[in-house]
C-alpha cells in the first residue's frame, strides 16, 4: 500500500472491478446479515419467513382482550383497512369488519384480502439467549459466578483463557525468539529447524498424547488444561524471530558495552523496537484461542468450564430448533471477536504477510 | 536464515564453548520446555501409543502399564489399512477409514477453488481504488468468525425439510430450480455443500492477503516495459503476474493441502451440522480419530490413525518440496 499511486484507471474497468468487489462482499455480508435478521425474529416467524429479511409479523390490533389480524381489501371500486374474521366452516371467505368499532361485517373473496405486516424486532431473543434458561450454572469462574446464566461463565472463562494464553505464548515466544536471533550458541541452527518442522505435524498427533496424560492425571476439566498446553508457539517464536532478525545490532552492542545484561538488552531495547510484531503476534494468538473448538471439546465436559465456541455448540444441542435463540447466541459469541479483529486487523493482515514470504 | 555460525576454534576450552549456551538457556527454557513437554514428546508418544491397544482405564501404578497398555505391535495398522479374504473376495478390514479418507480427498477438492478465487479477489483488491481496505475486512469476517456460529447459520441456509426452507433453497426456487437439493440431509450433496461452505469461508482469508502481499511485491516498472511492448492484460498475467507469484501460490498451496488433511473447518462443520452423516458421508478422518479416541476411548487405534495422517501430511510435503519446488520461479 505504501507504493505510488498508480496512474488513473479508465471509468469502465473502475465500474467493473466495483461492481465484482460488491458482488462478492454482498456474498460474503449475506449470511451474517441472515444471522441478525433471524435474531430478531419471533420463535413462530423464524421459521417461517425465510425469505423475508426485516423481521415482520402480521399486523394486529386488540379487540376486547383479542388479538385481531388486519389487512387491505379492494372491493367496490375502493382500498380500504380491516380486520380480519373468519366464517366458520368456510375457510376460503373472510369475513371484515371496515372499523372493530361499528361491527359492520362484510363477507369478501379471500383475493381480495391484503394482510397488513408490521416490523417487529424481537430484542428480547437476546436476553432470552443470554439467560439460556435450560443451562444455569451453580458455581463458575473461581466461585465468582455463582447460580447465573452459563454464557456469563462462558465469556470469562474465554477471557480468562485466551488472555492468559496470550500473555503465555507473547512471552515464552519472545524469550526464546531473542535467543534464536540475538545469542549464538552451539545447536541453534539446528534446534530452529526443529521447531519449525514440528508446524507441519497435524495438530491431532500432539493432542491426543496430551489428552491422554490430563486424564491420567485427572487433570482434564480445568483452566490448566486449557491453557498451559497452548502456551508454547513455535509459530510465535518463528515469527518473532523473523521480526528481530530485522532489528539493527549495533544498538544492542552500545548496550552491551556499557555492561547491559542480556536480559535487560530483551526487556529494554529488543521488545520496545518489536510493538508491532508483537502486536501481529498477540492478534493471531488471541483470535486462535478465543476461536479454538477442538481442544476444549476434548479437555472440557464440564458446563461452568466451557468456553465460547463450545459452550454455544451446548446451546445448539439444547436448543436445537429454535433458530432465532441460535442466531442470537451466535451474534453475542460472534461480536467481540469481531470488534478485537477490526481493532487489530491492521497488525493481523502483516503478521500473515510476513509469516508467508519468509516462510 | 542466519549466516552460518562461526566454528568454534579447537582450542578453546569445553567451559568457553559451553558459556554461550548457558547464556542462552534462561531465554530458551520457557519456550523450551514446553515445546518439549507439550510438542515434541507427544509426537513420539503418540507413535509408541499407536502400538498399543489402550482404552483409557486409568494408570494408577507403573505396574498397571503392562496390563492396562496392551503392547499389540502393528496390530492396529493391520486392523487400519490391511485387508482379508471374504467370501472369496479382499475386503478391506476398516473399510470406514477408506471411506473417510476418500471424503477427506474429496473435501479437498474445495482447495483449488478456494485458491484461485483469493488470487482472482487479490488481483482485484491490488487495483489500489478508493475503499479496497473497507472490502479485504469484509472479505477476511468468515475468517476470524468463530466457525461454531459459521456452522450455525450455515446450517440454516442449507436448511430442507417439507415446511421449512432454508434461505439457499428458497433463493434457488426463486430462480427456478423446482426441486432444490437437500444439502445436509443428503449423502450425495452434504459434501459439495460442505465445499461451498469452505470456499466461503477461506477464499477472503489468509490466501488472498498472501496473494495481495505477493502482488504488491512485484515492482511496478515490469507493467510498464510490457505495457511498452504492447502485452495485453492476459499475457501480463501469464508472463509476468503468474511467474513472480509462483512462490506465494507454492506456500499457499502447501499450507492449504497441509490445513486439508486436518480440515478443523470441516472437522467442528460436521460436529455441528451433520454428525458426520448423512450415512457417513461428512465424516472426515479428524472426525474419525476424534470419535476413536474420545467417543470410543480407543486411544491406541486413534493414534494409528492420527499416524497415518502424519505420514500422508509428511509424504505430501516431501514430494512437494521436492518437486513443486522446480515449479517456482524466483525472480
Amino acid at each position: 500500500m505504501s507504493s505510488p499511486p498508480r496512474k488513473r484507471r479508465g471509468l469502465g474497468l473502475r465500474v467493473v472491478v466495483y461492481l465484482a468487489l460488491s458482488a462478492v462482499g454482498v456474498t460474503m455480508l449475506l449470511p451474517f446479515a441472515w444471522m441478525v435478521s433471524t435474531s430478531l425474529k419471533s420463535a413462530g416467524y423464524a421459521a417461517e419467513s425465510t425469505s423475508r429479511w426485516v423481521p415482520s409479523e402480521p399486523a394486529t390490533v386488540e379487540i376486547g382482550g383479542q388479538a385481531c389480524e388486519v389487512a387491505r381489501v379492494r372491493g367496490a371500486g375502493e382500498e380500504r383497512v380491516a380486520v380480519i374474521g373468519y366464517r366458520p366452516g368456510e375457510a376460503e371467505v373472510q369475513a371484515l369488519a371496515p372499523s372493530p368499532r361499528a361491527g359492520q361485517r362484510r363477507w369478501v373473496a379471500e383475493a381480495d384480502v391484503i394482510p397488513l405486516r408490521e416490523v417487529k424486532l424481537h430484542w428480547e431473543n437476546y436476553r432470552e439467549a443470554w439467560r439460556a434458561e435450560g443451562m444455569r450454572v451453580g458455581d463458575a469462574f473461581f466461585g465468582l459466578v455463582r447460580n447465573a446464566s452459563a454464557f456469563l461463565a462462558f465469556y470469562l472463562n474465554s477471557i480468562f483463557v485466551s488472555v492468559c494464553v496470550t500473555l503465555g505464548t507473547v512471552f515464552t515466544s519472545s524469550l526464546a525468539a531473542f535467543a534464536f536471533s540475538r545469542m549464538r550458541f552451539p545447536g541453534r541452527d539446528a534446534m530452529f529447524v526443529g521447531y519449525l518442522a514440528t508446524l507441519m505435524v497435524p495438530a491431532i498427533v500432539i493432542m491426543l498424547p496430551v489428552y491422554l496424560l490430563l486424564s491420567q492425571l485427572r487433570m482434564t476439566n480445568t483452566y490448566a488444561a486449557l491453557i498451559v498446553p497452548a502456551m508454547f508457539s513455535a509459530y510465535g517464536t518463528f515469527l518473532l524471530r523473523q521480526f528481530f532478525m530485522t532489528i539493527p545490532k549495533e544498538l544492542e552492542d552500545a548496550a552491551v558495552i556499557d555492561g547491559a545484561s542480556p536480559f535487560r538488552v530483551y526487556w529494554h531495547i529488543v521488545l520496545p523496537l518489536s510493538k508491532p510484531a508483537l502486536a501481529t503476534l498477540t492478534t493471531f494468538v488471541f483470535l486462535h484461542c478465543w476461536n479454538e473448538f477442538l481442544w476444549p471439546l476434548m479437555v472440557v465436559d464440564s458446563l461452568p468450564l466451557k468456553t465460547l465456541p463450545i459452550g454455544l455448540a451446548h446451546f445448539q444441542d439444547s436448543y436445537t430448533t429454535e433458530y432465532h435463540l441460535l442466531m442470537a447466541a451466535s451474534v453475542i459469541v460472534m461480536v467481540p471477536v469481531l470488534i478485537v479483529f477490526l481493532i487489530g486487523q491492521r497488525y493481523f493482515v502483516r503478521g500473515i504477510a510476513l509469516s508467508g514470504l519468509k516462510g | 536464515m542466519p549466516a552460518p555460525l562461526a566454528e568454534p576454534s579447537p582450542t578453546r576450552s569445553r567451559r568457553a564453548r559451553r558459556r554461550p549456551f548457558l547464556q542462552a538457556l534462561p531465554f530458551l527454557l520457557p519456550n523450551l520446555a514446553g515445546f518439549l513437554i507439550f510438542t515434541l514428546l507427544p509426537v513420539l508418544a503418540c507413535f509408541a501409543l499407536s502400538l498399543t491397544d489402550y482404552r483409557l482405564a486409568p494408570i494408577q501404578h507403573l505396574s498397571d502399564l503392562r496390563e492396562r497398555v496392551p503392547f499389540v505391535g502393528l496390530q492396529n495398522f493391520a486392523n487400519l489399512l490391511g485387508r482379508h479374504e471374504e467370501a472369496g473376495r479382499m475386503v478391506a478390514n476398516d473399510a470406514d477409514f477408506w471411506r473417510y479418507l476418500g471424503n477427506t480427498l474429496f473435501l479437498m477438492l474445495g482447495i483449488p477453488v478456494s485458491i484461485g478465487g483469493s488470487l482472482f479477489l487479490a488481483l482485484l483488491l491490488n487495483q489500489r481504488l478508493r475503499g479496497m481496505v473497507i472490502f479485504r475486512t469484509i472479505y477476511f469476517l468468515p475468517t476470524v468468525s468463530s466457525a461454531v456460529a459459521v456452522c450455525i447459520v450455515w446450517k440454516w441456509i442449507l436448511h430442507q425439510q417439507p415446511n421449512e426452507v432454508g434461505l439457499l433453497n428458497s433463493v434457488l426456487t426463486t430462480l427456478g430450480v423446482s426441486s432444490p437439493p437437500h444439502w445436509l440431509g443428503d449423502p450425495a450433496w452434504a459434501k459439495p455443500a460442505f465445499i461451498i461452505m469452505a470456499v466461503w469461508v477461506g477464499v477472503g482469508g489468509y490466501n488472498c492477503v498472501l496473494y495481495l502481499a505477493g502482488l504488491q511485491g512485484i515492482p511496478e516498472e515490469y507493467y510498464e516495459a510490457a505495457a511498452l511492448d504492447g502485452a495485453g492484460a492476459w499475457a501480463r498475467f501469464r508472463h509476468i503476474t503468474w511467474p513472480l507469484l509462483s512462490p506465494t501460490t507454492f506456500f499457499v498451496v502447501t499450507m492449504s493441502i497441509i490445513a486439508g488433511f486436518q480440515g478443523s473447518f470441516l472437522f467442528t462443520a460436521a460436529y455441528m451440522m451433520t454428525g458426520g452423516g448423512p450415512a457417513g458421508a461428512t465424516t472426515t478422518l479428524m472426525l474419525y480419530i476424534y470419535n476413536n479416541a474420545i467417543s470410543w476411548h480407543q486411544l491406541g487405534y486413534a493414534a494409528a490413525i492420527a499416524c497415518v495422517l502424519f505420514v500422508l501430511v509428511f509424504g505430501f510435503t516431501l514430494i512437494n518440496w521436492r518437486y513443486g519446488q522446480r515449479l517456482v520461479h524466483y525472480s
